[in-house]
C-alpha cells in the first residue's frame, strides 16, 4: 500500500486521523461537494516500478538523435558545446537542486552568492553595469527587454532587425499583442547585416532590437544603431543567442547598447531539446528599477558579516502586483548555477581561447565551402561560429545527404527566412572535427560521401 | 557564527552543531595564470581573431571572469552548497510552493543523452522519442485535470497564466467583444494581477467571505459584460477548497466571461476532483510543484497550460500531432493554427522538466497520485489540529494541503511572524511562506506535502510549540534569531538603499 | 498609541502628504505617519523640474523594502525644485520628513486648492480614525 515516495503506513494514517478527530481520509475532503468528488480512478497507466520506468524512458530516449549519435552542425539558438564534468557533478548537489527561491537569506547564501557571481560575470561579458538573476530563455528575455524599453521611453514602436531569431520575433509578437505597441521590421542588406535604420527610428520608437551575431551568423556593426537610437531618444537592445561570442566580440555595452539580453545556454547548459535554457538581461545602472526579474545585492548581517539578499523586490509581482515590471516569478536558478560553474572553470583566458577555437573551426569550414564547387557562402559579412551556405539543389536534399554522412547538417532556412530556399545555416564549435567538416561540405555540395 | 545565548536551552534534536566553512567570492579567489580547463588541441589552422574579424569587432578589455583550478572551483561551489536549506536535507514547508520530494530517477532520466543532448530544431524524424513523451504527457495532464487539450510550452506558472489570459483575450476578440476587466480574489498570488496587466486588463479585486472562501454573491456583484474572466486558485491560498466554485463558474459563464484556474495548489485534489469538471475553462500546471520537478534554487519550473475545446483554437504553437498510418505511429509538429496566440518560448518549453514529470506520473499511477492528495491533506490537517489553540488560526475551517496560522496570539510579546520563522531556522527548518496571503496579517502558511512522515511532522510541530513558549518567556531570543546559522539577520534595507549588484575590483569600488 | 509630529503650519492630504506654502512656493513631502507606516524608505521616484502636477493625481513613487506607494499631488502647479539629496539618502525621509526629507517645491497654480486640504488637528483626527 505504501508508495516509495510517501512514508505513511496505515497505522500512521490511523493515528493522525484520530488526532484530527475525523473518521476517514474521505472525511477530510468533505468541503468538496459530493457531486464533484470522483469515484473512479484517473485513466492513467498503473504505477510502475523504478526499473520499469527506467526501461521505458531509456526506450524513448533511444529514439532520438543526439550529439552522441551524429556529428553536429545545428545551432540557431541552441549550441553544442563540451561541458566539463564538474558542472554536472556540482549542480547535482541536492542543496542546489532541491532548494527554492532564496526568500530566507540566512539559509540560502549558497544560492544567493552564486547569483551575485553570475550577475557580475554577465555584467562584465555584456559590457553594461547590472545583470539580473536570469529569465526563462533568450526569447522571453528579448521580449522582456522590449517591454522594458517601452516602459522607459513611454513610446510604442519597436524596430526589429530581421536578423533576429525568427522564434524570438514570434515570442516578441506574442508578448506585445495585448499591449498598445507595434513592431516594425528592418531588413538585412546584401552582405548579411542589418541595413541602415536611421529612417526607421522616429520620435515614437522605444528601441531598435539587433541580434549579435545575427540569426544568419553575421557580425553586426552595433555602433551606428546606438547612435541613431540615441539621437531619437530611443534605446538599443542587443540580443545574443550564442553567448560564447561575448568572449571574443566587442561587448555590446561598449558599442552603446542600453539593454543586452539573450541566451546563455552555451555556458554549460545541455541542449535538452531547447529547454530549460538560460535567459539573461543586463542594463545600465540608471535603468535598474525598470528591470524585470530577480536581483541579488550585497549587504551585511547583524554582526557586519558580508552576505547577500534578494533586493529591489518592489519591482516584482509579489509586491507591485498588476503594476510590476513583469509577471515573472521563477528564474532559471539551476541553469544559472551551471553557467556560473562553467564560467569559473573556463575563466577569462579559457573562454576567450574557446571562442577563438570556435572561430577557427568556422573559418576552416568557410574555407572548405569557398574551395568546393557546388556550395558557396551566402554572405560576405564576417561571422563567428555560424554562417549560411548556398547548396546546389534544395536544402532539404542537401541535409538528407548530410544525414547519410552521419551529420545533422545545419538548419534548413526554407520557409524560415524569406528567399533562403537553397540555404543551410551551419554551426561549428569545439565539438566539430575537421574530418566531419570535410564530410559535411562534400555532402552539401553533392560531391559524394567522404569517409 | 554566534552561539545561542545561554538562556533557554531548547532541545535541538533536529540539528547538531556543524562546521561552517568560509568562502570568498570567486573573483577574490582568482589568481592570474590558474586554469580550470584544458582545450582539445585544434585540428584546423589557428586564426588571429583581430586579423580575421577586424580590430573593431574584437574585444580588448579585461573580462571579470576568475582564474581558478578545477579543485578550487569544486570546493567553492561545494562549500556554497552547504549554506543552503533544501528538501533533501529536511522539511521545507513553504506554503503554495509544494516542496515535495524530487525522485532521483527523474534526474537520471533527464540526463540520458537522447534527451539532454537533443536539439530543438533537429528533424522531427530524429526526435520521435521526445515528441512521443511530450504528446503523452499532454494527455496525462489533460486526464488529471479534466481539460481537453494541453500545451507544455510555458516555462513557468506565470508564463502559463500569461498564455491563459492571452487565449481568453483572443477568444473575446474573435467574438467581437471588448471586455476590459479581470476579476481576482483578494487571496490571489501576485502573478495573477501581473499577468492580467500584461494583457492590459484592469484588475477588479473580489473580496473573500468571512469564512475565507469566495461567495457567488460577491462574484455576481462584480460581474458585468465588461468582465473577460475570473482567475481562481483552488484550493485557495488559505488552503481552503472553494465550495461554491461550480456556481461561481456558472455566474461568470452566464455573464459571457471565462474562468481561469491557477493550478498552483493542484496537489491537494489529484485524483479527487478535476478543475475541468468544476467549470474551469483554462488553467496552468506547475510541474515543479505538483509533479515533483526540482525547484533548483528558483527555477527552472514549467507551467503547461490546459484548455477546454472552446479555447483550443488559440493554443500556443507549435502543436505536437500524432499520426497513425497503416499501423505506423509517428509524431510531427504543426505550426498551422490560424487563431493561435503564437509562440511563448524560443523552443518547446522546459523539456527537461517534461521528462521528469513524465517519470513521476508513471511512477505513481492513478492510485499514487490520489495518495499524494490524500496524504498531503492529512498532513496539513494534522499540523493544524496540533497547533490550533496555541497559534491563532484566522480561518478555522477544514483545510486541504496547507494551513494558515498567524502571530496574533503573540502580539503582547512583540514577537512577529518574521521572528518565528527566523527561530525555526535555528531548529533546522526552512520557514513557511510568511505574510501571505495578504488578507491575513502576520500569516504563516504551512504546506508539509505528502513527503513528510508522521515523526517528521511531530518534530516540526513540537518545535513550533517550543518556539511559542520561547516567545512568551524570552522574546529577545526570537527577535535576534537565527543564532545558529553562518549569518545573522541580513540588512535588507541597506541592500535596497545602496544597491551593490556586482563585485568590483578593489580599485573600482566606491566609485 | 504612537504620537506623530504634525507641524501646525502645514496642510495635509488623505494620502498622507503635507504642503507648506511659503508665499510663492509650496514645499511638499510625506507625513510622519506615512513614513512610520512605510518603514525604512529605500527609494523615491520624483518628477523633474518643470513637470506639472495636478491635484489628486499620482506624481511619483515611494518605496520601502517590501512596500511601494504612489505619491499623490496635494495641489496643482509646476515643479520648481526637486530634493536631489534623496537619491543617495532616502533615509532622510524617515529621519526628517518635514525638514531635509521634503520632496518637491511647486509654484501652485491655484492657491485656493489649499482650502480643500486638512489642517493639523483634522489630520490628527483622520489618523486616529484609521488606527481605531
Amino acid at each position: 500500500m505504501s508508495h516509495r515516495f510517501i512514508p505513511h503506513t496505515e497505522a500512521d494514517v490511523r493515528q493522525m486521523l484520530d488526532a484530527i478527530d475525523v473518521a476517514s481520509i474521505a472525511a477530510l475532503f468533505e468541503s468538496i461537494p459530493d457531486k464533484h468528488r470522483r469515484d473512479g480512478p484517473l485513466d492513467l497507466p498503473a504505477a510502475a516500478s523504478e526499473q520499469e520506468v527506467s526501461s521505458e524512458i531509456a526506450r524513448l530516449a533511444a529514439k532520438n538523435a543526439s550529439l552522441e549519435t551524429h556529428d553536429w552542425f545545428l545551432g540557431a539558438g541552441t549550441y553544442a558545446h563540451f561541458v566539463p564534468s564538474a558542472v554536472d557533478a556540482l549542480v547535482s548537489r541536492a542543496e542546489f537542486t532541491t532548494a527554492y527561491t532564496p526568500y530566507q537569506p540566512e539559509i540560502s547564501q549558497g544560492t544567493l552568492q552564486t547569483i551575485f557571481e553570475w550577475q557580475t560575470m554577465i555584467a562584465s561579458l555584456t559590457g553594461v553595469d547590472v545583470a539580473n538573476a536570469s529569465l526563462y530563455d533568450g526569447a522571453s528575455a528579448t521580449a522582456e527587454a522590449a517591454l522594458m524599453a517601452l516602459r522607459i521611453t513611454r513610446r510604442r514602436k519597436v524596430v526589429v532587425s530581421t536578423g533576429l531569431h525568427p522564434h524570438y520575433l514570434q515570442v516578441l509578437e506574442t508578448y506585445l499583442a495585448g499591449l498598445d505597441a507595434q513592431i516594425e521590421t528592418q531588413p538585412l542588406d546584401v552582405s548579411g547585416i542589418t541595413a541602415d535604420a536611421t529612417a526607421s527610428i522616429d520620435a515614437d520608437t522605444a528601441c531598435i532590437l539587433v541580434q549579435q551575431p545575427n540569426f544568419l551568423g553575421s557580425i553586426e556593426d552595433l555602433r551606428p544603431f546606438a547612435e541613431a537610437a540615441h539621437r531619437a531618444g530611443a534605446l538599443l537592445v542587443t540580443t545574443v543567442t550564442e553567448a560564447l561570442s561575448l568572449a571574443l566580440l566587442t561587448a555590446p555595452g561598449a558599442l552603446g547598447a542600453d539593454i543586452v539580453c539573450g541566451e546563455a545556454q552555451s555556458f554549460g547548459v545541455p541542449m535538452s531539446f531547447g529547454g530549460p535554457h538560460l535567459g539573461f538581461l543586463a542594463t545600465r545602472t540608471a535603468r535598474v528599477r525598470q528591470m524585470p526579474g530577480r536581483l541579488v545585492g550585497e549587504t551585511v548581517d547583524a554582526h557586519t558579516r558580508r552576505g547577500y539578499v534578494l533586493t529591489l523586490s518592489t519591482r516584482e509581482q509579489h509586491i507591485r502586483r498588476e503594476r510590476a515590471t513583469s509577471n515573472i516569478c521563477t528564474n532559471q536558478g539551476l541553469c544559472l548555477t551551471m553557467a556560473t560553474i562553467y564560467l569559473a572553470l573556463m575563466g577569462r583566458r579559457g573562454l576567450r581561447e574557446l571562442a577563438e577555437h570556435n572561430l577557427a573551426k568556422a573559418e576552416y569550414a568557410r574555407s572548405r565551402v569557398r574551395e568546393t564547387p557546388g556550395v558557396e557562402l551566402a554572405y560576405s559579412a564576417p561571422s563567428f561560429n555560424e554562417f549560411c551556405v548556398r547548396v546546389p539543389d534544395t536544402s532539404e536534399r542537401a541535409l538528407e545527404r548530410a544525414l547519410d554522412a552521419d551529420c545533422v547538417g545545419g538548419l534548413d532556412l526554407t520557409g524560415r527566412v524569406r528567399d533562403m530556399d537553397q540555404t543551410v545555416l551551419v554551426c561549428t564549435t569545439e565539438l566539430t572535427s575537421r574530418e566531419a567538416i570535410d564530410r559535411l561540405v562534400a555532402a552539401l555540395a553533392n560531391q559524394g560521401v567522404v569517409r | 557564527m554566534s552561539p545561542a545565548p545561554d538562556r533557554a536551552q531548547p532541545c535541538f534534536d533536529n540539528v547538531a552543531g556543524g562546521t561552517s566553512y568560509e568562502e570568498p567570492l570567486l573573483f577574490e579567489l582568482s589568481r592570474d595564470g590558474r586554469a580550470g580547463y584544458q582545450l582539445q588541441p585544434l585540428d584546423v589552422p589557428a586564426v588571429d581573431a583581430t586579423e580575421t574579424l577586424g580590430a573593431d569587432r574584437v574585444r580588448g578589455d579585461r573580462l571579470d571572469l576568475p582564474e581558478l583550478s578545477e579543485v578550487e572551483v569544486v570546493r567553492h561551489f561545494t562549500r556554497l552548497s552547504t549554506w543552503n536549506a533544501a528538501v533533501d536535507i529536511g522539511m521545507y514547508p513553504l506554503g503554495s510552493c509544494t516542496m515535495k520530494y524530487n525522485p532521483k530517477l527523474n534526474e537520471r532520466a533527464a540526463r540520458l543523452p537522447g534527451f539532454a543532448h537533443g536539439h530543438p530544431l533537429q528533424p522531427t524524424e530524429l526526435s520521435q522519442g521526445f515528441l512521443e513523451l511530450a504528446w503523452t504527457l499532454e494527455r496525462q495532464l489533460a486526464e488529471i485535470s479534466g481539460m481537453d487539450r494541453v500545451s507544455l510550452q510555458p516555462a513557468a506558472g506565470a508564463q502559463g497564466e500569461l498564455a491563459g489570459i492571452m487565449m481568453i483575450r483572443a477568444y473575446h476578440e474573435k467574438r467581437g467583444e471588448g471586455r476590459s476587466k479581470v476579476l481576482i480574489p483578494d487571496t490571489a498570488h501576485g502573478t495573477n494581477p501581473a499577468s492580467a496587466a500584461l494583457n492590459r486588463y484592469d484588475v477588479v479585486e473580489v473580496p473573500s467571505g468571512a469564512d475565507g472562501v469566495l461567495h457567488p454573491e460577491a462574484v455576481g456583484a462584480a460581474m458585468d459584460d465588461g468582465v473577460a474572466a475570473i482567475m481562481i486558485t483552488n484550493p485557495n491560498t488559505l488552503g481552503l477548497f472553494e465550495p461554491h466554485i461550480a456556481r461561481i463558474c456558472e455566474i461568470v459563464h452566464q455573464g459571457g466571461g471565462l474562468v481561469y484556474g491557477d493550478g498552483a495548489n493542484l496537489n491537494a485534489t489529484l485524483g479527487i476532483t478535476r478543475p475541468g469538471d468544476l467549470g474551469i475553462d483554462v488553467m496552468h500546471f506547475n510541474l515543479h510543484k505538483t509533479f515533483s520537478t526540482p525547484h533548483g534554487g528558483g527555477g527552472p519550473g514549467a507551467g503547461p497550460v490546459g484548455v477546454k475545446n472552446i479555447l483550443a483554437p488559440y493554443l500556443p504553437t507549435p502543436l505536437i500531432v500524432r499520426d497513425e498510418r497503416d499501423g505506423e505511429v509517428g509524431f510531427r509538429l504543426d505550426e498551422e493554427l490560424p487563431r493561435t496566440i503564437g509562440r511563448l518560448h524560443g523552443n518547446f518549453g522546459n523539456v527537461g522538466m517534461f521528462v521528469r514529470a513524465y517519470c513521476y506520473i508513471r511512477s505513481l499511477g492513478p492510485d499514487g497520485l490520489r495518495r499524494c492528495a490524500e496524504i498531503s491533506v492529512l498532513n496539513a490537517n494534522y499540523v493544524l489540529a496540533r497547533l490550533r489553540g496555541v497559534y491563532h488560526v484566522p480561518y478555522d475551517e477544514p483545510v486541504m494541503h496547507e494551513c494558515v496560522l498567524s502571530d496574533r496570539n503573540l502580539h503582547a510579546t512583540g514577537v512577529t511572524t518574521l521572528d518565528i520563522s527566523k527561530r525555526l531556522i535555528d531548529y533546522g527548518y526552512h520557514p513557511p511562506t510568511t505574510y501571505f496571503p495578504l488578507i491575513v496579517p502576520g500569516a504563516l502558511m504551512i504546506e508539509p506535502t505528502e513527503s513528510e512522515s508522521l515523526e517528521g511532522l511531530d518534530r516540526f510541530i513540537d518545535t513550533m510549540l517550543t518556539i511559542e513558549r520561547e516567545a512568551r518567556e524570552d522574546p529577545e531570543l526570537l527577535k535576534e534569531a537565527p543564532h545558529r546559522t553562518r549569518h545573522a539577520r541580513l540588512d535588507e534595507t541597506r541592500a535596497a538603499r545602496h544597491p551593490v549588484l556586482r563585485w568590483q575590483p578593489a580599485s573600482q569600488q566606491d566609485r | 498609541m504612537a504620537e506623530f509630529e504634525l507641524p501646525e503650519e502645514c496642510f495635509y492630504t488623505r494620502e498622507d502628504e503635507w504642503v507648506r506654502h511659503d508665499g510663492t512656493v509650496a514645499y511638499l513631502g510625506v507625513t510622519d505617519y506615512a513614513q512610520d507606516q512605510l518603514g525604512d524608505i529605500v527609494f523615491v521616484e520624483l518628477p523633474e523640474v518643470g513637470a506639472t502636477l495636478s491635484q489628486g493625481e499620482p506624481f511619483g513613487v515611494i518605496e520601502s523594502v517590501k512596500a511601494v506607494s504612489d505619491l499623490y499631488a496635494p495641489l496643482s502647479g509646476e515643479v520648481v525644485e526637486v530634493n536631489g539629496d534623496l537619491a543617495d539618502a532616502p533615509e532622510t525621509i524617515n529621519e526628517s520628513c518635514y525638514g531635509d526629507g521634503w520632496l518637491l517645491a511647486v509654484t501652485p497654480s491655484d492657491a485656493g486648492e489649499l482650502d480643500t486640504l486638512m489642517n493639523a488637528p483634522d489630520y490628527a483626527q483622520y489618523i486616529k480614525e484609521r488606527q481605531d
